[in-house]
Parts: structure tokens; sequence; C-alpha cells
């Protein structure tokens, strides 16, 4: 059974996560991180500042893509590059932040997956009868986890679409809670979209999922954006919560693939090889 | 297993006994119930032919609750991914993701039992007899399912606090007896409590009164039971929380066939004919044409999925394949249709004269090489003669979905219509065409083509003439090969098999020598490489293998034009080679 307790587990506990966007934060706030109680806040000048919630020490706290990140263990000295950020005509932005009550991978897995888009997000980003997907590549770079010439027949793929398109996608899981899409940019035939899912374990349960966004729409205003994309996010909300176990397993035995849930099994393979044992039910653990 | 008498409760293995899970009428139509047993989620849904499917609350796929998806009556649909699950085997029948794809047999969700009994739904992980043990207080008379009471506290405990459940006003006397308090009432009417085990700490008392109390007093009697009761799930519910914490249960998930874990197609089988059916019904559906519906000995009829054709063995030693012309998720009997060929080698022949009602017959798993793909906004289905079996499994699939298509049946007279009773319920979408010349024929067909649109698709089956006018008028219309989709009878080719060759197997590493007059399927056997098939006359596709170097000779009418010129696969009953040496990946 599931133990909702601290992280023990060095490589989840290394990274940083994602907290909150730091224009939403006002007062300081209490928390917790992969189980453990914490604090954050903004301090003087806009200084991202996290602490422990039992002896108030600090913890590592920085801003990053307008989020404020922390870390319970040690993590590296950047959060994953984002090279897209710095490309100056991309609007960056939190679309939405949702609490969920499923394990950080099985959201990051969800989020991976096109096959869902006839029924969790029908007339938005697939409909029936187009339901087929058609085979894609997954491969490694740099310890990255890709996946390359997705392709999905979508009614309407983004706020700025007006009509039906088959939309291109690409994905990147360069950290095990957080992912990148890309994908066809509505005007733009030669630049993708980014957006990406930042999670907040509040433990091996229960998380918070931020969407980031940093996109090429100049057209539709903020707010349209973030109606669109908020209803995709409650849109998966029943769904993720209503997976059993709510931990992934990884026991290649656990559950049923087929060849369009290549990048799931990579990712799935992929926490296995790092040794990831958080939020996960790891291989022969039964 | 009976109840003890007032004794102490049953104290073997709680998943060996039969336990009630929901009232009958919780399964309302279509409606897919969310039940629990012993720490196990359970999805309990009715569908339209009546059977009541009790499975693992959990898609195969993902691990989403099946009790999230929906019933259309015949089949459940994964609330994911569209996943869909046939009606009494719980086995997966489409992928939506991978439309061109007939799903492994063996996927398959895990089913419990169910029976009803006293207007209660009762199931058993493994049970030990056939049904619930009866209950003598409701014996014979008219029972009554009073409102359940779900309670914060173990069967156990629950079960003890109801033997001693006595409220005054009624004087009444209560007796344990298996999983159940019976409580008899001064006035001849009893209760009897059931309590189903939800978990280490919580049960539902489900009880049931006998006789039924007149319309006019039922309000009373129910309130007067309401009252003692809830003071009752108090007492348990404090009882309960003075008790150390019980750990819930873990009931095991089963895990997926081996096979199935990884992405590669499951292993063939040779020509084997592992089910028993019996002749429930036979009858004449048309001039010609003798209907069966087979029937399981034991066990439940594997799934199949519209295209789908089993092969039959006959007492003559011959086998045959009919395809299966059932609707979605209807598992009780197969349904096939046979047209007696007067140039029958005597497999028609056979069927038709010797088969009677009541005659067992060995038949394979069923087989998909036809499969319907469901992601077309309007599909075209042209079926010849006999050829109409597989195209109506196909027609009642995809009006069951409200999918879009239209069913041409040529005939040479309304006698020859075979199963017009299920053309009927098909409506508007199928039109007879009855006896054309084959000119007329051909302009029908024509016409049924017209309007393509990129996502359609088209199914023929029939004589081979016809199929190769579907062929050319489908090209002419510009309809591209690969969204043309035929499955013949048989193959008009006269097979020329006077070629010898070498057949090097690269997974094996064997190199086998084909005489003349040898198939390769027949070499392969004879060496141990077992490849499944079906028609072996090169027409049904089971026997397909894949080249890996060499020139095939195909012979066969399986592949397209296209799949012919890439030589990529060939048929190993009649497909030879034409140069040396052929490699093939098996
Ligand atoms: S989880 Fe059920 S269809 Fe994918
Ligand atoms: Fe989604």
């Amino acid at each position: 059974m599931s133990v909702s307790g601290v992280c023990a587990d060095p490589v989840v506990r290394d990274q940083w996560y994602a907290l909150a966007a730091v224009d939403e934060i006002g007062a300081d706030v209490s928390t917790r991180l992969l189980g453990l109680p914490i604090g954050y806040g903004l301090g003087p000048g806009g200084a991202a500042r996290a602490w422990r919630a039992d002896d108030g020490a600090p913890i590592p706290a920085r801003v990053s893509y307008g989020y404020l990140w922390a870390s319970v263990g040690e993590p590296p000295a950047e959060v994953f590059d984002v090279p897209e950020t710095r490309e100056p005509d991309r609007r960056i932005f939190n679309a939405g932040t949702l609490g969920l009550a499923v394990s950080a991978p099985r959201a990051v897995e969800n989020f991976l997956d096109i096959a869902h888009f006839p029924y969790v997000h029908r007339g938005l980003l697939g409909d029936e009868p187009h339901t087929e997907v058609a085979d894609y590549d997954v491969v490694d770079r740099d310890g990255e986890i890709w996946a390359l010439g997705c392709r999905f027949h979508q009614p309407r793929a983004a706020a700025a679409s007006t009509e039906e398109v088959v939309a291109q996608y690409q994905y990147r899981v360069p950290h095990p809670y957080c992912a990148m899409l890309y994908k066809s940019a509505p005007g733009h035939p030669d630049r993708l979209d980014a957006m990406g899912i930042f999670t907040h374990p509040l433990d091996d349960e229960r998380i918070r999922a931020h969407l980031f966004l940093c996109l090429l729409d100049d057209v539709n205003t903020d707010a349209t954006i973030r109606r669109f994309q908020q209803t995709i996010l409650a849109q998966d909300m029943p769904i993720l919560e209503n997976q059993h176990p709510k931990r992934l397993p990884l026991d290649p035995r656990a559950e049923t693939p087929v060849r369009c849930d290549k990048t799931a099994i990579a990712y799935r393979r992929w926490l296995s090889s790092l040794g990831v044992t958080y939020g996960v039910i790891p291989a022969g653990a039964g | 297993m009976s109840p003890g008498d007032g004794g102490p409760g049953p104290a073997s293995d709680p998943r060996h006994r039969w336990h009630p899970i929901a009232a009958v009428d919780d399964l309302v139509f279509r409606h897919v119930y969310h039940g629990k047993l012993l720490g196990r989620e359970l999805a309990v849904w009715r569908a339209d032919d009546g059977f009541v499917n009790v499975w693992e609350n959990r898609c195969l796929h993902r691990g989403v609750r099946l009790s999230i998806g929906a019933s259309d009556g015949r089949e459940l649909v994964c609330a994911y991914h569209g996943w869909r699950y046939a009606n009494r085997t719980a086995g997966c029948t489409y992928i939506p993701a991978h439309p061109a794809d007939a799903p492994a047999r063996t996927i398959c969700n895990r089913t419990f039992v169910a029976v009803e009994r006293y207007g209660l739904v009762w199931s058993a992980e493994d049970p030990e007899g056939e049904a619930p043990p009866e209950a003598a207080e409701l014996a014979g008379a008219e029972t009554l399912v009073l409102r359940n009471l779900p309670v914060n506290a173990g069967a156990g405990l629950v079960i003890d606090g109801l033997a001693g459940y006595d409220p005054e006003s009624l004087a009444a006397v209560a007796r344990r007896t298996g999983d159940a308090a019976a409580l008899q009432l001064g006035d001849g009417t009893a209760i009897v409590f059931f309590v189903q085990p939800v978990d280490s700490d919580r049960s539902v008392i489900r009880p049931v009164m006998t006789p039924a109390p007149p319309a006019a007093d039922r309000i009373g009697v129910l309130r007067r039971h309401s009252a003692a009761l809830e003071a009752l799930r108090k007492n348990l519910e404090e009882e309960a929380a003075r008790r150390p914490p019980a750990e819930p249960m873990t009931p095991a998930l089963e895990q997926v066939p081996i096979h199935l874990a990884e992405l590669p197609e499951p292993s063939p089988r040779g020509r084997q004919a592992p089910l028993r059916v019996r002749v429930a019904r036979k009858w004449d559906t048309a001039a010609d044409v003798a209907a069966f519906e087979l029937e399981s000995i034991a066990g439940q009829l594997p799934t199949f999925q519209p295209g789908a054709h089993i092969d039959v063995h006959l007492a003559n030693g011959l086998v045959r394949q009919y395809s299966l012309t059932n609707g979605p998720g209807q598992l009780d009997r197969y349904r096939i249709g046979v047209k007696l060929e007067p140039e029958s080698r005597g497999g028609s022949a056979a069927m038709h004269h010797t088969v009677r009602e009541g005659d067992v017959l060995a038949v394979s798993e069923p087989r998909n090489n036809f499969p319907l793909r469901r992601n077309a906004e309007r599909t075209v289905l042209i079926a010849g003669g006999i050829g109409i079996t597989p195209l109506l499994a196909m027609a009642q699939a995809l009006h069951h979905s409200n999918l879009g298509f239209e069913l041409h049946c040529f005939a040479r007279s309304p006698d020859h219509l075979a199963f017009g009773e299920t053309l009927d319920r098909l409506g508007d979408s199928v039109t007879a065409h009855l006896g054309l010349s084959p000119a007329d024929t051909a302009a029908a067909i024509a016409r049924a083509l017209e309007g393509r649109s990129p996502s359609d698709r088209v199914y023929g089956c029939g004589p081979a003439p016809m199929l190769a006018a579907v062929r050319e008028l489908a090209e002419a219309a510009g309809w591209p090969a690969e969204t043309v989709h035929f499955e013949y009878f048989a193959n008009p080719t006269e097979i020329d098999d006077s070629s010898s060759f070498e057949v090097a197997l690269a997974r094996s590493a064997l190199t086998l020598a084909v005489p003349a007059g040898r198939t390769v399927l027949e070499v392969l056997r004879d060496n141990g490489v077992d490849v499944a098939s079906s028609c072996e006359v090169g027409a049904c596709g089971t026997c397909s293998v894949g080249v890996i170097e060499g020139e095939p000779d195909h012979q066969d009418v399986y592949l397209t034009s296209a799949e012919r010129a890439e030589g990529a696969r060939m048929m190993a009953c009649v497909s030879r080679s034409l140069g040396p040496r052929l490699i093939l990946d098996l």
C-alpha cells in the first residue's frame, strides 16, 4: 500500500519543483513538497525564498520561467533549459494551476498522451471517428526523452485556430516530474508553440499541476487562452483522479501498452533506469 | 456451503463466499455501477441481453476506472482512450488509436461471477458453490429489498451487532446465519440483513424483507427500521472507532500476460479447434443458405470483432471458414451462415445435410483478418450473396455506434437475401439490389462509390468477379487502394506449385527445401515451425509471414496489389518463390 510520507528517493528529492507562478504569489504560503511541510514567498526585490516549516531553515529557491522553484534536496545549478523562452516574440505565462489527487508521473504520462484527445477533449483536441494515432519516433537526446513526428487530426488545436487541422506535435521529458510539448502554431508555419506541465508534488499521490505556456499567439487575450487551456486541464482531471493505482506502475506487466504508447513506455523505462521510486510503483514491488 | 444454524460465522476465507454487491435496482439501464467487495473495486453493468457483468474496475490499458466509462448496452467503452470491452467476456474488441488492427484476443479484463437472488446482485472472488446459500427465512414468498445502510465498521462487527438487533417495539428475535442476521417478527414477517464486506473498516447492510408488506404499510415499516438501524449504526461505528484501525484490504491486481506487456504481436498457433460448441439452432435463412447458432458447451465463448471468422472442423476432415454475423456484445451464441455450394468438396454439403441441431462441432477461436476501421466518416459495405456474413457484423457494429454506413446487398432474388430479420433492424442504411445483370450490378456499385471524402472506407465481400468489379470501379472513382478492403471466400487462382526453392528462417536459423508439390506451410510444419493458418488457399490472410529477402510468387487474393508489389509479406499456404531462395521473418 502507499505510504504518503516524506520522500526518501534521492533522484526525485534533488530536483527543482515549480511551486507557484511568481505573479500569483502574495503573502507567504505554507504547503508541502514531497511530503515535507515548507513555506515560500517573495522577499524584498522579488527574490525567491523557501524554508522548512519545522525549523524555518532555508531551502534552495529561485525564479525561472515566471515560476518560483524550490527543492528539498540538493538540486542542480539550473532548472532544465527551455530555449524558446529566450525568443523575444513569445508570450510566457502560467495558464493555470490545478490540484489533483494523483501522482506526478501519472499526470506527466497523461500530458504525453495523444490517443485520449477524441474521448477526453472531444471537439477541442480531437473528435471521433478520427482516432488513429499514426506512428512516430521516440529518441533519446542527451539523456532526455523526445517524441518526434506525432500528428493528429484536430477540430480546434489551440485558442487561435478556427478550423480543423492535422496538428504536429513533439514532446520532451527533461525532468522526471515535468514535460514539454511543442505543437504547430496557427499562423506560424515554421515554428512551434511550446507548453509544459510543471508539477508540484505535495506527496506521492497528490500534486498541483502548473500549465506553462510559451506561445506565438498574437491574436487572443491571455484570458481567452487561459480559458481554453483550463478547459482542457479540467477535462483531464476526472480521468487522472480515477486511475488506479494512483502511483505510476513501472512493471511492464502492470498495464497494457499499444504502439501509440511508445512515449509512455519510454518514460516508464526512463524512470526505472533513473532509479525513481517515489510517485511510482517500482517494477517487482508488487 | 450452507449458512450455519445460529452458530458462529463461517471461518473460511471470505473470498470463497458469496456476498451481495448491489441491489438489482442499482443496475439501471446502461449505467455502470461502482461496487466494492473485500477491498476490490468492481464495475457492474447489465447488458441489453440481461447479462450482469461484474468486472475488475480498472481498464487494462492505463488503469482508469471502468465505472466512469459508458455502456452502450453491449460493450463498455473506457472513458480515457475509448477501448471497447465486450459484454460477458470483457474481451477488448476495439482500440481506436489503431483502427486497422484487430486487438489481441487475450486483452481481456478480469471478470467475476454474478447471480441475482432476493433482489440483490451477488458475487464472489473465487466462489465455492454455484450460487449464494439459501436463506431459509426468505424461501418461497415474495421479497422486498429495504434501503441499504453503509456502516463504517468491519463486516464481522456488523454481523455480531445485527445478531443482537432487537428493536423493543418489534419484540423480535435475531439470529446469526452465515454472513447475515435474520430477524423473525411477531407478525410473521422476517427480515434478513445481508452484510456486504466492502473493506476492513466498511460494510453495507442490505436488508431483505418477506413477505413484502402491502404498499400502504410499507412507509411505516421502513420508518420504524430506519430509526432502529440508524441507532445500531451509531453504536457499531463508535465501537469500531474504539478498536485499533484495521489495515485496508489490498486485493492483488492480476498482471497482464507477458506477451501483452511488450509491443510485438502475439505468437501464432497452428490450425486448431480448441472450442466445442453445440448447434443450438439451425434454420434456412435464404435459398440454399443455412444459418446456425452455436452455443458453448462449457464456459464463455471467446470475444470476437466484426469481420472475424471461425474455422469449423467437420467430421469428414474438412475445415471451413465461416464469418460470424453477430452484432457487438452478442456472446451468448455465435451465428454463422452457410451457402450450399454445388461444387462443394463436401464442406457446405456436410453443414447442410449432416449437421443437426444438438450436434457438437469443433471450432477455432475467432480470428480477424478483415478488421473494421471505425475512424471513417462513411463506410460503404458491398456484399455479394453469402458475402453478407462478415459485413452484417460490421454493419451492426457501425449502426450501434452511430457511425455512418451504407450496406449494399446484391442477391439473385428476395429469397436469396440471407438474415433478412437482422437487415430489417438496420433501417435505411441497407439497400438490396436484387436480380441485377452484371452490367446493372456494375452500375449500382459505381453509384455506391460516388462522392468519396478522404476518411471514407469500402469493404467488399462476395464472389471473385464481383470483387474484381469493385476493385476496378473504386480505382476509377479515385479511391486509394488502401481505403478499399476485401474478403474473399476462396482463391479463384489456379495455384502453380511446380517450383522448388529454399526458405531460410531468419529467427529460427533454419534453411528448408520446398519441393514442387508441397507448400511452404507444410514444410514449415514438418520441421516443427508452427504458423497459424485457416483457409489454406490464400484467401483469409491468417498464415501471413514476413519476407526479409527474396521475391515471393504470391498467388493469393488476400494482399492488395500494392502489398504484393512491396513483397514484405506472403501467405505461407500458397505463396512460393520466384528466385531460388527466400528469407522469412520466422
Ligand atoms: S485507460 Fe482505458 S482505454 Fe486507455
Ligand atoms: Fe489531456
